[in-house]
């Protein structure tokens, strides 16, 4: 039997790699698909292309802009005149932000009345304009806040401040909150899924559409010795991939990776009995590569988008919450997160891995089931 | 170049596509899939972030700044705490994202007109929902303190209302920031990315690979009349796409549409001509199905779901990366869309990226021409 199932992974191997271009597409694409991971995909909002219209240009009012462009993250580009010149810059998506203030602001406030200041943002992104909003609410927040201060230390006394609430805030497992630590494990995920289910799932196809199948059925393979042959290679290379994606995070894009590696492959290769069991399944139910590549597309999509990979799955609706549970991707991404980031081990994740490991020994029962059918 | 034969192929492949009832019914339900998803499940907004809280004051002062988070829509309470190995437990696992630690003697400090020092622990991994999370809590954490000065001012028989600059924010386009109105309009250009490079990617790969290329290579059938004719079907699928698409974004999702709807038409057709083109070209030259459809999921998907802009703002990458996204035109058209959805801009303020849309179609589908050799190699 290991005789069989050696020649058949020999075969699959030369298969594989008999096109130069194919280990273009095993090898080159991740490393290519987790350096865009790493660089585009990042949450942290900097450098918001500013306009500034100052009416009152003021000793405060100067003050007040001098704070937004202290913060960082603000870039003023140009200083406007009028209320049309404000309506070019945001149609013209010039400007993300525009702070307006008006005449009278620095009256108000040595009056002690409330100033006024407006600030219009494109909410076209509304991802970014929220962020925008929020740290312009902190600067004014804060500045308004000096302001009371000096007045109050003026009138009273500083014996007399008020108490504040001083938030001491520390991120743990993240210090500096980089988008490139939480993305780049997920990225590992998402690529051991693509490429083991598409290569499990046309491979098997091919063979049914250009008529070798029925070559391989007269030998005296057994429908056994052919899932092996037909996984086991697929399994390596993703195997592969892990690796080599770990590596570059970890090398390249300094990922920390705190927890066991061990545990890292062990646990890839219980993901991986699930992503090959429906390769399979997909075979199974597929006589030519292209149902099988629309119906592993058809799966591969809501499983990366409802993994958690990069919306949260806390934020989705309860229903749709749900349905997530179904999706191995979720509890794969919960492991590689918890063992890079966290540096948690078996204690804490083993429901998660009990969880892999069951799905995984369905899909494989289920498909190999349905296999056998199907080449009889 | 005949059309009399380019219809004839067109009708052919179009046979083929009715043949397989079954990729055809998933090139129309993954966009709708895709649709339904962004427009109810998926979300950058964060709230109800899971909150632990040790509570060493236990006073009534520290009592009410809890209730400054529990009563906020962005903090769920999960629990009290009475070590610190239990928040280190609560946030491993994952049942609480925040954990504030709040000193015993925080009543005292703040009575005494002193800073109070609160401890907020964050779990940083998703940076994302960390850093939304941390300015809520910041916001919160200011709120309280206003309160307790408003409070001592009035005691102290001062002027109740001191004086505060007021930040009236506007957002121009939408209003409301919903996210499904920045969303929904950008992602009817990577659904069509997507769908469309892996539908054509297949086709000429796979007369190659079953060896109907042969017979095809014997009939007078010219290269382009090949190319065009089996363009042809794809185009329509991938339109009956856009259509639903946009039908779904204006009555289920109410996303508006401010400006010309046949603008929106046009655009996508030019785009589909250019992506259905990319996936032809992936065919002609890989003359594998496996391979060329691997590689219409590697320039394709990713590059439309990242470097286009429609989640990740393309001004925060860095230069290098942004002169790259200039190569994948879903930028342009993610551009286009939400010019003409949510600005209600016409085609005067959006000549340089139909522009460039358009020599993009015309060079792709140029290339596949002049790549594809009818001859038995």
């Amino acid at each position: 039997m290991f005789e069989r199932v050696k020649h058949m992974l020999i075969k699959e191997f030369i298969q594989v790699f008999r096109d130069v271009r194919m280990k273009g597409v095993i090898f080159v694409a991740p490393i290519i698909q987790l350096l865009v991971f790493g660089y585009a995909v990042t949450t942290d909002v900097r450098n918001i292309p500013t306009a500034i219209l100052d009416r009152d240009n003021s000793v405060l009012s100067r003050e007040l802009l001098a704070r937004f462009v202290e913060s960082g993250y603000f870039e003023v580009f140009a200083y406007l005149d009028n209320d049309n010149q404000v309506k070019e810059v945001i149609d013209r998506g010039e400007a993300q932000a525009v702070l307006c203030i008006n005449r009278g602001f620095a009256d108000d406030l040595y009056a002690g009345r409330s100033a006024e200041a407006q600030l219009i943002v494109d909410g076209s992104d509304s991802n970014t304009a929220g962020i925008v909003l929020q740290y312009s609410s902190r600067i004014v927040r804060e500045y308004s806040g000096q302001i009371l201060l000096r007045g109050w230390a003026r009138s009273k006394g500083a014996a007399q401040l008020p108490g504040q609430v001083e938030m001491q805030t520390r991120a743990w497992f993240n210090e500096n909150l980089e988008s490139r630590h939480f993305y780049v494990p997920g990225v590992i995920a998402s690529i051991v899924t693509l490429i083991t289910l598409m290569l499990t799932s046309m491979a098997i196809v091919r063979e049914k559409e250009i008529g070798t199948m029925e070559q391989i059925i007269v030998t005296p393979i057994t429908p056994f010795e052919f899932i092996l042959g037909k996984t086991v290679p697929f399994a390596l290379i993703g195997f592969a991939d892990v690796i080599l994606v770990t590596v570059v995070g970890v090398f390249w894009f300094a990922v920390p990776i705190r927890g066991s590696l061990l545990l890292l492959f062990f646990a890839t290769a219980l993901y991986l009995m699930t992503t090959l069991g429906i390769g399979l399944l997909i075979s199974t139910i597929s006589r030519t590569q292209q149902q099988a590549m629309m119906t592993t597309f058809f799966f591969f999509m809501p499983a990366i988008l409802l993994s958690g990979l990069m919306f949260p799955i806390a934020n989705m609706p309860n229903p749709v919450q749900w349905i997530t549970y179904l999706n191995p991707m979720r509890y794969f991404l919960v492991i590689i997160r918890g063992i890079f980031l966290k540096g948690v081990g078996t204690r804490i994740l083993w429901p998660q891995m009990a969880t892999l490991a069951g799905m995984g020994l369905f899909t494989i029962w289920l498909s190999s089931r349905r296999f056998r059918k199907t080449l009889a | 170049m005949k059309l009399k034969r380019l219809l004839a192929i067109a009708r052919k492949e179009f046979i083929h596509v009715l043949r397989d009832p079954r990729s055809l019914a998933m090139a129309i339900a993954i966009p709708l899939l895709q649709l339904v998803l962004f427009g109810y499940a998926l979300t950058l907004d964060v709230d109800h972030v899971p909150l632990v809280v040790w509570d060493q004051s236990e006073s009534w002062a520290s009592r009410k700044f809890i209730s400054e988070f529990s009563g906020s829509r962005y903090f769920s309470l999960r629990g009290y705490m009475s070590h610190y190995q239990e928040i280190e437990r609560a946030v491993d696992s994952g049942q609480a994202l925040v954990a504030l630690i709040i000193p015993r003697n925080f009543a005292m400090l703040i009575e005494s007109g002193r800073s109070a020092p609160v401890q907020l622990i964050i779990d940083g991994s998703d940076s994302n929902t960390a850093t939304l999370a941390l300015g809520y809590a910041d916001a919160l954490a200011q709120t309280y303190s206003e309160g307790i000065s408003a409070e001592k001012t009035q005691r102290m028989g001062g002027r109740p209302i001191p004086p505060r600059i007021d930040l009236r924010p506007r957002a121009w386009f939408n209003p409301e920031m919903q996210s499904k109105n920045f969303i929904i309009p950008g992602l009817i250009a990577v659904i069509m990315n997507v769908i469309a490079a892996l539908l054509t990617s297949l086709t000429v790969a796979r007369e190659w690979e079953n060896g109907t290329m042969e017979q095809l290579i014997s009939t007078p059938v010219k290269g382009p009349e090949l190319i065009f004719g089996k363009l042809l079907p794809y185009f329509a699928i991938g339109m009956a796409d856009v259509s639903v698409a946009v039908l779904m974004g204006k009555y289920l999702f109410g996303v508006p549409l401010r400006g010309n709807a046949a603008l929106v038409f046009v655009m996508a057709a030019i785009f589909l001509t250019g992506v259905l083109s990319v996936g032809m070209l992936l065919s002609v030259v890989t003359r594998s199905q496996l391979l060329s459809s691997q590689g219409a999921m590697i320039v394709t998907y990713l590059p439309a779901l990242l470097l286009s802009g429609l989640m990740f703002s393309i001004t925060n990458m860095p230069k290098a990366l942004q002169v790259i996204s200039y190569l994948f035109p879903a930028r342009y058209l993610v551009k286009l869309l939400r010019s003409i959805y949510l600005k209600g801009l016409g085609l005067e303020f959006l000549i340089p990226e139909a522009l460039l849309l358009t020599v993009f179609g015309i060079a792709v589908i140029t290339l596949a021409n002049v790549k594809f050799k009818k001859k038995l190699v």
